[in-house]
């Protein structure tokens, strides 16, 4: 299956168990979404999924694209097409947007030339433009210094330039006002296609007036306690967690 | 300061491993092993040089004997150095050349592989390329000597221009201000001697390459540079030896006099071999309004120790030092800045970055002196280390000396380790991880790096990701 599917995926981070026997399928060309409560291992299981070396698989699969990518370093997995819009993005000093996502680029056309600089330029200034990044921000260092709205749509101006097959979208919403919200949610909406297959990891059900899925899960105990349409987001929102935990 | 340099040129070649080989040389002068009078009389005679030059490095033999070796500065491994085994002057005998067709086969191989005539024919206003202990070629544009600008090795600037040699000579830098200094007097050879008339700004720089391409062998040259009033220029030197089984020393002393109003820049890339003790006096005096700034990188070398000075003489002089230090497995760089601030109205900046790798260390040693008999002087500096693996090392040893009317210093120091969630990230977007621990060593040192000639910045950059390979994992 060309999309992501993770089986029976047990993690843990040193001695707990932070995702506890979770499965999910979300095929190319579809947006689900994943909600849950603080603390039930949504961004746990993001970075397991990415290969962080302090999340550790300990047993279950992880597809993408139909091969298994457990054991893999963090980079194979980018490689492989795989994208992860972090929670915090991280800053990288002295170190410029421009340059950053020009080696990114670069690094997944192993054996080949590098890509044009003129070409490169155009498509990073074409999704600058629709993030509504002023084209100054090229020469800033990697989102040092930048607010929490920055950091975000610097992750999705990533995210459009480096063209995964799949990705997972870990709170994108958090830290956005309105407008960064809508500007985020457009770029996100411009990179959905058949070739595409994404996971919101969200809190809130905000995001998703936005972004409409494909599918809604929820996600509570290191595990999907329930799925269902976008109707299930409505839902939550009305009622809130705590009639599922009850179950 | 104004950064002189020519546009997009072919960049200098600096990899380390560019510089790791050898040819077999056969020299015309030796002075055999070990020091002694006779040693220094056999390189002067060679030389030709008068009586007085013999007379000071005779004195400054006795000197270098009786001072002790300074270990209280670095490290213990100093006293691996063993004097009587080194080998202090080797030269082919060949005169210099100033066309590079007539440089000999087996010196231009050398150079050639270290892209010295190319660069030349790129950007730089005048280059002297030193091979062992004397300049094998030595050319500048003709424009800079009809306005008088001098350019020529120490040897004959000792012989052609003695008024002027003489009256700087040994002044900034006594031949007793370190055991090394004193070495340095008894035994230079090579080296620039630089003369900037007044008024002149010489817009592209001047450079000079070092090659030491014997084995236990010592370099000493010996840089004079004298900007007179109202003079610019900027001097730049790159550094290489291959890897010998025995360690081989280069023991440099720089002296700059920026007259009245005039501006020295001059710019550093180190990168001699991992078993090179590279134990340098480096120093300049600024009189009124005059501006010295040093811009020194050390990536190669096992134990360097080098603290440019400059000392603030005549009101309203400006002082400045940027540093970059790389200290790789096995390597210790002790480096740092001293500025004596001697008159009013004086002001100094330094600022530094060192990165430790593997066992590496790195130390920034400084001083920062304002007496009570100067006022309204100012200083600032700012250290920062970045430590990349669990066994590196770095240290910070500022002495600060502050009284006076209306002085002010400022200190700041950093140091961090590299970040795992930062080498998360870059990796997450496709980086290998010595891909993402280069970019972000790189990204430390960068606003640094932006202030040495693009030429030498590019290369900077590729230096380090060389040095970071295999550093983790």
């Amino acid at each position: 299956m060309r999309g992501l599917e993770i089986r029976d995926l047990v993690v843990s981070v040193g001695e707990s168990k932070v995702v506890d026997g979770l499965s999910i399928s979300v095929p190319a060309g579809e947006v689900h979404a994943i909600m849950g409560p603080n603390g039930t291992g949504k961004t746990s299981l993001s970075k397991a999924v990415a290969g962080h070396p302090d999340y550790k698989i300990v047993s279950g699969d992880v597809l993408l694209n139909g091969e298994s990518i457990v054991g893999l370093a963090p980079d194979e997995i980018a490689r492989k097409g795989f994208f992860l819009a972090f929670q915090y993005p991280v800053s990288i000093p002295g170190v410029s947007i421009a340059n950053f996502i020009r080696a990114c680029v670069n690094a997944r056309r192993l054996g080949e030339d590098p890509v044009n600089p003129v070409e490169f330029y155009k498509r990073l200034y074409e999704k600058m433009d629709a993030l509504k990044m002023p084209r100054s921000f090229t020469a800033r260092s990697v989102n040092d210094g930048f607010s929490g709205g920055e950091k975000k749509r610097c992750d999705i101006l990533q995210m459009l330039m480096l063209e995964p097959s799949f990705a997972i979208l870990d709170e994108t919403d958090s830290g956005l006002d309105i407008d960064a919200l809508r500007i985020v949610s457009e770029g996100v909406n411009a990179a959905r296609g058949e070739n595409i297959g994404m996971l919101l990891i969200t809190h809130y059900h905000r995001l998703l007036e936005y972004i409409k899925p494909d599918a809604v899960h929820v996600m509570s105990g290191g595990r999907i306690v329930r799925s269902g349409g976008a109707e299930l987001a409505l839902e939550l929102e009305e009622k809130g967690y705590d009639w599922l935990k009850e179950k | 300061m104004e950064n002189v340099s020519g546009k997009s040129m072919e960049a200098l070649n600096l990899d380390r491993s560019v510089g790791d080989f050898s040819f077999a040389e056969d020299y015309a002068y030796d002075a055999g092993v070990g020091l002694n009078p006779d040693v220094v009389r056999y390189i002067s005679k060679v030389k030709g040089e008068d009586e007085w030059v013999l007379d000071f490095r005779l004195n400054a033999l006795k000197v270098f004997n009786s001072m002790e070796l300074p270990t209280h500065w670095a490290s213990k491994r100093l006293e691996d150095l063993d004097f009587s085994k080194i080998r202090y002057y080797l030269a082919k005998g060949a005169k210099k050349k100033r066309s590079w067709d007539e440089v000999p086969e087996d010196v231009k191989r050398t150079f050639e592989k270290l892209g010295v005539p190319e660069q030349e024919r790129a950007f730089l206003a005048g280059v002297e390329a030193q091979f062992d202990s004397e300049s094998a070629y030595s050319n500048m544009k003709e424009y800079l000597e009809k306005d008088g600008v001098i350019f020529v090795d120490s040897t004959e600037g000792l012989k052609r221009y003695p008024e002027i040699f003489r009256k700087y000579f040994g002044r900034v830098i006594p031949t007793g201000d370190n055991k090394f200094s004193a070495l340095n007097s008894a035994v230079f050879s090579g080296g620039s001697f630089i003369y900037v008339p007044k008024g002149v700004h010489v817009k592209q720089p001047l450079q000079a390459y070092f090659r030491i391409n014997a084995e236990s062998f010592g370099q000493f040259e010996r840089t004079l540079i004298i900007a007179d009033e109202g003079a610019e220029l900027m001097y730049m030197e790159g550094c290489t030896a291959p890897r010998f089984e025995t360690g081989t020393l280069h023991s440099a002393v720089v002296e700059l006099v920026a007259l009245k109003g005039a501006k020295i820049q001059y710019v550093t890339v180190q990168n001699w071999s991992d078993n090179v003790f590279n134990l340098v006096t480096k120093r300049g005096v600024a009189e009124e309004g005059a501006q010295i700034r040093w811009v020194d990188c050390n990536i190669g070398s096992g134990i360097t120790m080098k603290y440019p000075a400059v000392i603030l003489k005549g009101a309203g002089a400006k002082g400045e030092v940027i540093s970059i230090a790389l200290a790789n497995n096995n390597q210790h760089q002790d480096t740092g800045a001293k500025m004596m601030h001697l008159a009013d109205g004086t002001t100094s900046n330094i600022l530094s970055k060192s990165v430790s790798i593997g066992s590496g260390r790195a130390s920034y040693r400084g001083l920062v002196y304002m007496p009570d008999t100067a006022k309204n002087c100012k200083n600032n500096t700012e250290c920062d280390a970045l430590l990349i693996n669990s066994n590196s090392r770095t240290d910070t040893y500022p002495a600060i000396v502050c009284s006076g009317d209306n002085n002010s210093v400022q200190h700041e120091a950093s140091v961090s380790k590299l970040s795992e969630e930062q080498i998360f990230y870059m990796r997450q977007r496709g980086l290998s991880e010595n891909e993402a621990v280069s970019l972000s060593v790189n990204g430390f040192v960068n606003d640094l790096v932006k202030e040495f000639p693009m030429e030498y910045s590019v290369e900077l950059k590729r230096l380090i990701e060389l040095q970071m390979e295999g550093a983790v994992g």
